[in-house]
């Protein structure tokens, strides 16, 4: 047996010296670029995923549609009467609520992806690699941003067909993509929540535990001012799930939107700056 | 049958490796100037009411392959997770290349390398998608991540595999590719989780293959394996640990020699006689005693200087009482015999108890025989 190693040099690791083989070249990069190069690099594996199952897509697609159809025809009749002023139907009120409401549903694959990847050991190999830890988290949530954003815009499109119309183009963008804005900050929390509990099953269940209160106690299916038990409309007024749908429901169609956005923003940062150190510390301990 | 010293110390050109029936701290380096790939001081780990490892010590130098063996549940991947930095140890240090795990993981990291038993590939993906995926994560340049790829396909076998789905790959193709993304950066230190585990023989002669030429390459390799021939066929030193415990550290060889040397093997033409052949034998001075295995009726401990004595004295006297023999020889312990006698269980067996349970199967005291 041979033995190549120098064992009274050894090295001190650091990048560009891959086992002294000069055919290896390194990126010299600092921590944050490499958690975003790291994020990106699995962030289009995991993206890679939803073209190689396009039945992931299609059935991601399919519930909101429904969701759409259904509301938008079976409830029409009977709330349109009950609707604020700028909305000739429930199509109209019910679509930029609906944005919000498959976004956050959307947004529990994020637990339901970790905890599978956390099951089948590759995070233990990207645990033992010399990457960033917080590469794997980044990756994970952006893709499923860049999936919820895709499943937005074809809902969008067959809401059109059926009869939904934008205020504006700009109206239109900016809907989705103050939705983004909401659904990147609640996949760190479905994150926290897939480190929390172990198994993909289990993650799911929680993660729907979480996001069906969340989303039907606020202004997605009707304005939260006509909830008549007083706590329940006192969360729904609070719901970060209300502001992005009031700020969405403002761009894309009619009402306020200076408020509602603001409010969708702080949301949206503060979860941020409590759920992406919270899940990156227990990410790195996670046993 | 040769006393087994408390403490064997056998002596080689590069390492030091000892028998010991309670293991003796390895606190030290072997060779001085050495920096060791690996050094375990005192490494306890506990999860809630088990422990895991209890108090380990363990030092490797560089080059060449050690054997970690043991039971289910017995501590070995619990170790190699410690090693890789994905555990803390609840006590004690371990160092990579000197690079304590816990001070400085990412040093660590990245003078090794990680298999699991779980394989890291994305079948979603194709093998060389794969492959230039851990590339760019390793922060490689695109060019460089291109040329790994390719390399690693060539020599792990699979080009004409590399644009198909992961998903789409054998049992064998898959450990190698999982192998093979481990070694996009050669690593000075790889732990191998159960390599073979679940394979059949033939491809697990090709991981074997493998194993070898990483070997040769100069890469230091911890394999963890429940395969007793496995270690005895790959590793030059084999560590055997039960309850958290190191019980055994030492060569296959020296392994085998402890735990009974040498014993003349008799298997009659009349199994029925075996009681009778016990006596003419024992008549004769021996210390016969019957086994029920296919290859042997009954079996006389001896050692390698008496062997061929033994073998006259067995023939002899069951010639001179007219016993019928179908064969008889001279066989050495197996790695088999080993490891039962030292955790009462062969490594395969299911039925793990709990860690913290019992005391059964603890280190074999001194000069303890079947």
């Amino acid at each position: 047996m041979t033995t190549t190693t120098d064992p009274t040099t050894p090295r001190d690791g650091r990048t560009g010296d891959a086992h002294g083989d000069p055919a290896i070249q390194q990126h010299q990069r600092g921590g944050l670029a490499t958690a975003l190069t790291d994020g990106w690099t699995l962030g289009k594996r995991n993206l890679k995923h939803f073209t190689r199952l396009p039945r992931l897509l299609i059935f991601s697609t399919i519930q909101p549609v429904m969701f759409v159809l259904l509301f938008g025809y079976i409830f029409d009749g009977a709330v349109r009467g009950a609707l604020p002023d700028g909305f000739p139907s429930y199509l109209a009120f019910v679509m930029p609520g609906i944005f919000v409401q498959s976004t956050v549903f959307r947004m529990t694959q994020t637990a339901v992806g970790l905890a599978d990847d956390l099951d089948k050991g590759v995070v233990d190999r990207f645990r033992s690699m010399p990457m960033s830890r917080s590469g794997v988290l980044i990756g994970r949530t952006i893709a499923d941003l860049v999936r919820s954003m895709a499943v937005i815009v074809l809902m969008a499109i067959v809401g059109v067909l059926v009869g939904f119309r934008f205020a504006s183009f700009v109206g239109a963008v900016g809907s989705i993509a103050i939705v983004g804005v909401l659904g990147y900050a609640l996949s760190w929390v479905f994150v926290w929540l897939a480190l929390h509990v172990p198994g993909a099953e289990s993650a799911q269940s929680a993660a729907f535990v979480f996001a069906f209160p969340l989303s039907f106690v606020s202004s997605v299916f009707v304005p939260a001012t006509s909830i008549s038990i007083a706590w329940l409309a006192f969360i729904a007024r609070n719901s970060p799930i209300t502001a992005a749908a009031d700020a969405a429901r403002g761009l894309a169609v009619s009402g306020p939107v200076l408020a509602p956005t603001l409010k969708t923003f702080g949301w949206s940062v503060a979860l941020l700056v409590v759920f992406i150190p919270w899940s990156t510390h227990r990410f790195r301990h996670v046993e | 049958m040769p006393i087994v010293h408390p403490e064997v110390v056998v002596t080689r050109p590069d390492t030091v490796l000892r028998v010991t029936a309670h293991p003796a701290p390895i606190r030290r380096s072997v060779r001085p100037d050495v920096v060791p790939a690996i050094e375990v001081e005192g490494v306890t780990k506990r999860f809630g009411d088990t422990l895991a490892l209890d108090d380990v010590d363990l030092v490797v130098p560089p080059g060449g392959v050690v054997g970690l063996l043991g039971p289910n549940g017995a501590g070995k991947t619990t170790l190699v997770r410690v090693l890789a930095t994905l555990l803390a140890p609840t006590a004690g240090h371990a160092r990579i290349f000197g690079h304590d795990v816990v001070e400085e993981p990412q040093v660590a990291r990245r003078n090794l390398s990680l298999t699991g038993q779980y394989a890291a590939i994305d079948g979603l993906l194709t093998g060389r998608e794969n492959l230039r995926m851990f590339g760019d994560l390793l922060q490689l340049t695109p060019s460089s991540a291109r040329r790994r790829a390719d390399d690693l396909l060539e020599r792990f076998d699979l080009v004409d595999a590399a644009d198909r789905r992961a998903s789409t790959y054998s049992g064998g193709m898959r450990r190698r590719l999982d192998l093979a993304s481990s070694l996009i950066l050669p690593p000075r230190l790889a732990f191998l989780d159960e390599p073979t585990t679940g394979l059949d023989p033939r491809t697990r002669n090709q991981m074997w293959e493998v194993i070898r030429e990483l070997v040769a390459d100069g890469t230091t390799l911890l394999l963890t394996t429940q395969y007793l021939e496995e270690a005895d066929q790959l590793a030059n030193r084999i560590v055997v640990i039960d309850h958290g415990r190191i019980i055994a550290d030492g060569t296959g060889d020296e392994l085998k020699d402890r735990a009974g040397g040498i014993t003349v093997e008799v298997l009659l033409a009349d199994s029925d006689g075996a009681a009778d052949a016990c006596r003419v034998l024992a008549a004769a001075g021996l210390d016969p005693r019957g086994v029920t295995a296919p290859t042997a009726d009954l079996e006389v401990p001896t050692d390698s200087t008496q062997g061929l004595g033994t073998v006259q004295r067995v023939a002899g006297a069951l010639q001179a009482a007219e016993i019928g023999v179908t064969d008889l020889g001279l066989r050495r312990a197996t790695l088999d015999e080993v490891f039962l006698q030292l955790t009462d269980r062969l490594p395969t067996d299911g039925d793990e108890p709990d860690p913290a349970s019992s005391g059964n199967g603890r280190p074999a005291t001194n000069g303890h025989r079947r």
